[in-house]
């Protein structure tokens, strides 16, 4: 077939290849040098044991795979990191469909709310996770004193890990808002009206229509989300101190991965942890397209 | 009728009430970032009486800071950053995103694969390859190092391509008759049409530059050639114990996007809001 094609090719046709392959090349031969090449020697890295000041790297096969796997550490961030997500992703994506439901509509201050919902989004991780820390402080933190209380929010190991999902949620509502915002515009306004002049009401509708005909973009949303989520990093580097008690029943995957390939410089063992990373977002990437056939209402 | 009014009002009231508080939640953080900074030690650590307001509206925070941490060069590295990533991704992913989405080519279908597989890897196994990279190019601790992952967009691309494709077809082909070759069509006509998508990527590489942490920690460990974020973490590990001066790093840091933010909020939410959560 290619060469069938190849043959006929015109003159007119001749160009518009040379002019097509000339205007992709700059994206592609980045995105292979910056992109593919880094894949692949990742990979390669994960077989191989890091030797002494990064040099003679000696091929392990599957050990380094073998000692992530048997390690508790690795074991658990990754449920660190579920939690998280199990926080971070149902909660930020049901408030802000509630709120965009709210400012779907005329209403005063309409786009001051949303000015307001959306700040987080252009501010720092960095800051944000400074304030917030701030904010829990145990001792001085604005928290503990409006609510009268001695709460060690960040270095309790029991609690730790929500306060610190609860900063992911405060700081994704917005973004998750104004895509819902998105999604709602496309819902046409006879389905409501129609619904109104039969008497349903408002929560009615929310669940007979908005949710059902808002389905693709949720859907989209909890997908982009749990995916983001997995590879939570900045905060939980921010926030958690390396003295702090909790740490380790919070740290994510990525901190540790962070921690092995820079700060340990143990590159055979921080590949591996990124592969197995890529491994597990690629399954919840297969379990959630197989599970869009089933919850998602394409109209 | 009348009842449906009052229902009507009552509904609108609890409405705004939720919508305030939820402003209130969103707000507060960065109030208190603010009313922190222009505190002294003292007034931030005391807890009978706790000080919510400065006794003092004082500048000293920022004075300090500014000095201590040559904020200047900052503010430079990271401007630097983000122009020439915006510069870069934006130049590139037009150009290919033009090719894509109107010009056909061979090996065009394998070559579009690269990009939406690069869209689907978590970036972080980018990392350790990309580092080594630049380390042995002798360029870390440098502006090129802080660049160097953002030259190129695998989202830009396929960003840039819908937005090619979405464009009617007579244009190009009354261009085509008048004589002009695919540069000029591009050049000329079809690459200004599709504006609001290079502002868009624009924006998203501008603030993911900006809200980047890792990289800019890992290729950039000195606090002269590093960017504002990971320069705040940097200081955050050296004086945990004064909030008061943190906060103000925090504030100078997140002010000037803040700013550019309510100045183009319209574009800022589109072009944020296309990046499908890579953000």
């Amino acid at each position: 077939m290619k060469q069938k094609v190849k043959k006929k090719m015109t003159k007119a046709q001749k160009n518009e290849a040379v002019w097509g392959l000339c205007f992709a090349a700059p994206a592609i031969i980045g995105l292979i040098v910056l992109n593919f090449y880094p894949i692949i020697n990742t990979i390669w890295q994960s077989f191989h044991k890091t030797g002494d000041f990064g040099k003679g790297n000696t091929f392990v096969a599957f050990a380094n795979y073998s000692s992530v796997l048997t390690s508790g550490e690795f074991w658990q961030s990754l449920l660190n990191t579920i939690k998280y997500a199990i926080i971070e992703v149902p909660f930020s994506i049901v408030i802000a469909l509630v709120l965009a439901v709210f400012l779907n509509r005329k209403m005063r201050f309409r786009s001051g709310y949303r000015t307001i919902f959306f700040l987080p989004m252009v501010a720092a991780p960095a800051a944000v996770a400074m304030v917030w820390k701030w904010l829990y402080n145990q001792q001085y933190g604005l928290l503990n004193h409006v609510f009268n209380t001695d709460t060690a929010w960040i270095s309790d190991p029991k609690i730790a890990w929500i306060s610190v999902a609860i900063i992911g949620v405060w700081s994704i509502i917005g973004y998750n808002m104004v895509l819902f915002l998105g999604g709602l515009q496309e819902i046409p306004h006879d389905y409501y009206e129609a619904a109104e002049i039969d008497g349903a009401t408002g929560i009615r509708q929310f669940f007979k229509i908005t949710v059902p005909l808002l389905s693709p973009t949720t859907f989209f949303i909890v997908q982009t989300r749990i995916i983001a989520a997995l590879q939570v990093f900045d905060l939980i580097y921010m926030v958690m101190d390396k003295t702090n008690v909790a740490l380790g029943k919070v740290e994510s995957i990525v901190c540790v991965f962070y921690e092995y390939a820079f700060t340990f410089d143990n590159k055979g063992y921080g590949s591996t942890m990124v592969v197995m990373l890529l491994i597990f977002i690629m399954i919840i990437t297969v379990i959630l397209q197989k599970m869009e056939k089933k919850f998602v209402f394409y109209n | 009728m009348d009842s449906v009014r009052t229902k009507d009002k009552i509904v609108r009231i609890v409405i705004h009430v939720i919508l305030i508080v939820m402003s209130i939640i969103m707000i507060v953080p960065f109030l208190w970032m603010a009313l922190t900074a222009f505190k002294t030690v003292q007034e931030s650590t005391s807890i009978t009486p706790f000080v919510i307001f400065p006794s003092e509206w004082k500048f000293e925070n920022f004075v300090e800071v500014w000095e201590n941490y040559n904020f200047l060069i900052l503010y430079k590295n990271t401007l630097l950053m983000i122009f020439f990533r915006v510069l870069c991704a934006v130049l590139t992913a037009t150009m290919a995103g033009y090719a894509f989405g109107r010009l056909r080519f061979p090996g065009k279908n394998f070559l579009f694969s690269l990009v939406l597989i690069q869209m689907m890897v978590p970036p972080q196994i980018f990392l350790l390859p990309q580092y080594l990279m630049v380390s042995k190019m002798g360029m870390l601790n440098t502006t090129f190092a802080l660049v160097f992952p953002g030259l190129v967009s695998a989202f830009g691309t396929y960003l840039l391509k819908t937005s090619f494709q979405g464009l009617p077809k007579d244009l190009e082909e009354a261009a085509a008759i008048d004589g002009c070759n695919i540069g000029q069509r591009f050049l000329l006509i079809m690459a200004p049409l599709t504006r609001s998508g290079m502002v868009s990527l624009g924006i998203f590489t501008a603030v993911f530059a900006f809200k980047d942490l890792m990289w800019p920690m890992i290729a950039c460990t000195s606090i002269e050639t590093t960017s504002l974020s990971a320069a705040l973490a940097k200081m955050q590990g050296q004086f945990a114990a004064n909030y008061p001066q943190l906060m103000a790093a925090a504030l100078m840091a997140c002010i000037p996007m803040i700013v550019i933010y309510l100045i183009f909020q319209k574009q800022f939410v589109e072009g944020i809001a296309t990046s499908g959560g890579k953000l």
